[in-house]
């Protein structure tokens, strides 16, 4: 078993995650802290947008390691998450050993060996030197079998490959997991994980994070920023904005040399095409409504 | 005085106390066990667990495995560990002894309530129901109260029925192909190249590629789940349609089947009974209350909860058997299928009023199901299941 560490570190965790710009709620903090701790794998739901893969990114950013991402689809398999042999190469092995008069079975052994082995994230994450960050992103996306061959791997940490015999891990990945609730995870995942739900921050959040991804937007103007969003995520919208859509929305307010919300409605206007990513949204929001919006925020 | 729970002086410990959270938790439907209470000692241990704050976090990041869980958890940390000061006694909760005394009354309360095999009740019927409960009969009371006759399911169903309906549920299954399948399996026949075995038989022949493998998508079968109405209005269809139930349970062994009236009952294992009708004989003894009124709403939300966790996933098509005819409101309905959509299913909602001239969905329980319906149709016979192979295909 782990031995305990210093008694506040989740703490650490959150002012290191803060000095690299990620605002990190309590939650969220300890959930990670017990995680790398056990060397359990985090499954992070929350909606889109909230900063569930940045996590993994400001994660390897602290421990200064490398971020290995699987994403994930419906029919991933092992050719792509686990490895693949590299058949051109092997091709070409075998036919320049046949000319040189080589014998079937050092053939064999050589087009088998790791040289001609194209690792794929699962593989690469547990061969590392430094344990790194493995983030398996939008696992819900996976189908079940892939669900359930992920179990295994993260339970035992080694991959058998049938020519080349079992690969245990040198060192055990921190893996993340992220869900977005395309459907529900199988219980025995769940039971795998620590469990963090990621929501939309709440206001002083969201200006801290403005705040340390845009420093150079103005207090008023990021106040009215966040305000704007903030109303807008309660408006009934299909594609709620995230994070990513505020900070580009900040952006481009910013490029646009915006000092006031309320200044230009049509500019406000033109803005929105970073928060509102459907046609039905932006029939929602019409001018009049965003300057009204906007109006509030201030 | 603090808000925390004190523990009397016979209290075992700490773990016992984390582990008897953990009970707590696991009546309030938390899927938690022993390997989640050692989790949880070691996740303690991580943070300065005599701070509550703390405490509640890294307990919370252990247990809790689903936003529902995550927004239910800290009210029950609280009433737990925050109870004002409350004298705790009993760390783990026994089946002989009801309930400690001093401990927050509504954990008993839930449990009491959740224990009645998962019926919920109409308001109506809220004192039969907690009358029959104290009495220990274990009958539950309908909500339309005209059900009490028992009803032999030999009198309806026969042998030839079974045997019949076995055919077209073979049928059905097998139009239920998945095609959807993205990974590859060997095939003598296929689309594309299986380098890697081309290129082991290769080998053979001197690195020259003579033996092409193919593979290609292999169609998943899919599981049928079926949930067939039997309440008072559904009486005259409930023949072709347990037949059905009978028959597919016999043709497929990844189908599950239950039936519902004001409770839901699973009856695959029942169905799955060698004679066909010793298996209608327990099922008649299961479904008690057959031919009462109906939840539809209620029973499909206890499903969503309860059994489709377990065996419902992208690769299953749902059958409700219904008319729609709820007695209850028609909002818990469209959430049940909502919820029950979200783990990737199809749903076919088989109507036998829909065969009906001049027919319209109007019932409310139909109307608020129909957004989240793949396919409506309508089923009255057994010739009208077997004609749905179509339908089935197309899906």
């Amino acid at each position: 078993m782990p031995r305990t560490p210093p008694m506040t570190s989740w703490t650490d965790l959150q002012s290191s995650l803060e000095g690299i710009g990620y605002i990190a709620s309590d939650d969220l903090a300890t959930a990670l802290h017990i995680a790398i701790t056990l060397g359990r794998p985090l499954l992070l739901e929350g909606a889109a947008g909230v900063g569930k893969t940045e996590v993994a990114r400001a994660l390897a950013t602290i421990k200064d390691t490398q971020l290995i991402r699987l994403q994930c689809y419906e029919g991933l398999d092992a050719s792509q998450a686990i490895y693949e042999w590299n058949y051109q190469r092997q091709l070409l092995s075998i036919r320049a050993a046949s000319e040189a008069g080589e014998t079937g079975a050092a053939v064999e052994e050589r087009i088998f060996s790791e040289d001609y082995l194209m690792e794929r994230p699962l593989l690469k994450s547990i061969r590392q030197e430094i344990p790194p960050v493995l983030l398996i992103d939008e696992i819900d996306r996976a189908d079940e079998e892939f669900e359930a061959y992920l179990l295994e791997v993260l339970s035992e940490f080694q991959i058998t490959i049938p020519e080349l015999g079992t690969i245990t891990a040198t060192t055990r990945p921190l893996v993340i997991l992220t869900a977005n609730g395309t459907r529900d995870l199988s219980d025995a995942l769940r039971r795998r994980c620590i469990y963090a739900h990621i929501d939309y921050p709440d206001r002083q959040t969201e200006l801290a994070i403005l705040a340390s991804r845009c420093p150079d937007i103005e207090s008023h103007l990021g106040q009215q920023i966040v305000g704007f969003v903030q109303k807008l995520r309660h408006e009934e919208l299909e594609k709620v904005p995230g994070m990513a859509e505020m900070l580009d929305f900040a952006a481009a307010l910013a490029g646009l040399g915006i000092k006031d919300l309320t200044s230009d409605p049509a500019v406000l206007q033109a803005a929105l095409a970073t928060l509102l990513k459907t046609q039905a949204d932006r029939a929602k929001v019409p001018i009049e409504v965003a300057a009204r919006l906007a109006g509030k925020a201030a | 005085m603090s808000k925390i729970t004190r523990f009397t002086g016979s209290d075992p410990g700490a773990a016992a106390r984390v582990s008897g959270f953990m009970a707590h938790l696991r009546t309030h439907g938390f899927h938690v066990g022993v390997a989640e209470t050692e989790t949880a000692l070691r996740a303690l241990s991580c943070v300065n667990p005599i701070i509550p704050s703390e405490a509640r976090l890294a307990l919370k990041s252990v247990c809790a495995g689903s936003v529902e869980n995550s927004a239910q958890f800290d009210m029950l940390f609280d009433s737990f560990w925050m109870s004002e000061g409350r004298m705790r006694h009993k760390m783990i909760p026994s089946n002989t002894n009801p309930a400690p005394k001093d401990a927050k009354s509504n954990r008993t309360d839930d449990a009491q309530s959740t224990s009645g095999a998962g019926s919920i009740h109409a308001p109506e019927d809220t004192q039969d129901g907690k009358k029959s409960y104290a009495d220990g009969t274990g009958k539950l009371v309908a909500s339309k109260a005209h059900n009490l006759m028992k009803k032999d399911l030999r009198e309806l169903v026969s042998a030839e029925d079974i045997r019949a309906a076995e055919k077209v549920a073979i049928c059905l299954g097998k139009a239920l192909r998945d095609r959807r399948s993205r990974r590859r399996k060997a095939a003598q026949r296929g689309h594309s190249i299986d380098l890697r075995r081309t290129i082991r038989r290769s080998l053979a022949t001197g690195g020259e590629p003579v033996h092409l493998a193919k593979h290609k998508r292999p169609d998943r079968p899919m599981k049928i789940v079926a949930l067939c109405d039997v309440s008072g209005s559904m009486m005259h269809y409930a023949r072709p349609f347990l037949a059905f139930l009978a028959g597919l349970m016999r043709a497929d062994s990844a189908s599950d089947a239950y039936l519902f009236h004001t409770r839901l009952v699973r009856i695959t294992n029942a169905l799955r009974d060698d004679d066909p009708l010793r298996a209608l004989n327990r099922i008649t003894l299961l479904a008690d209350g057959f031919g009462g009124g109906s939840k539809i709403g209620a029973n499909l939300q206890h499903f969503a909860n309860s059994y489709a966790r377990n065996f419902v996933d992208g690769r299953s098509v749902v059958i409700i058997l219904s008319d729609g005819y709820d007695s209850e409101s028609s909002e818990v309905l469209g959430g049940a299928l909502a919820k029950l959509k979200r783990r990737g299913c199809k749903i076919i909602w088989l109507n036998p009023l829909k065969g009906w001239q001049g027919y319209e969905p109007v019932a409310k329980g139909m109307a608020a199901a129909l957004p989240h319906l793949d396919s409506f149709a309508a089923a009255a016979t057994l010739a009208d299941l077997a004609s749905l192979e179509r339908t089935l295909e197309r899906l």
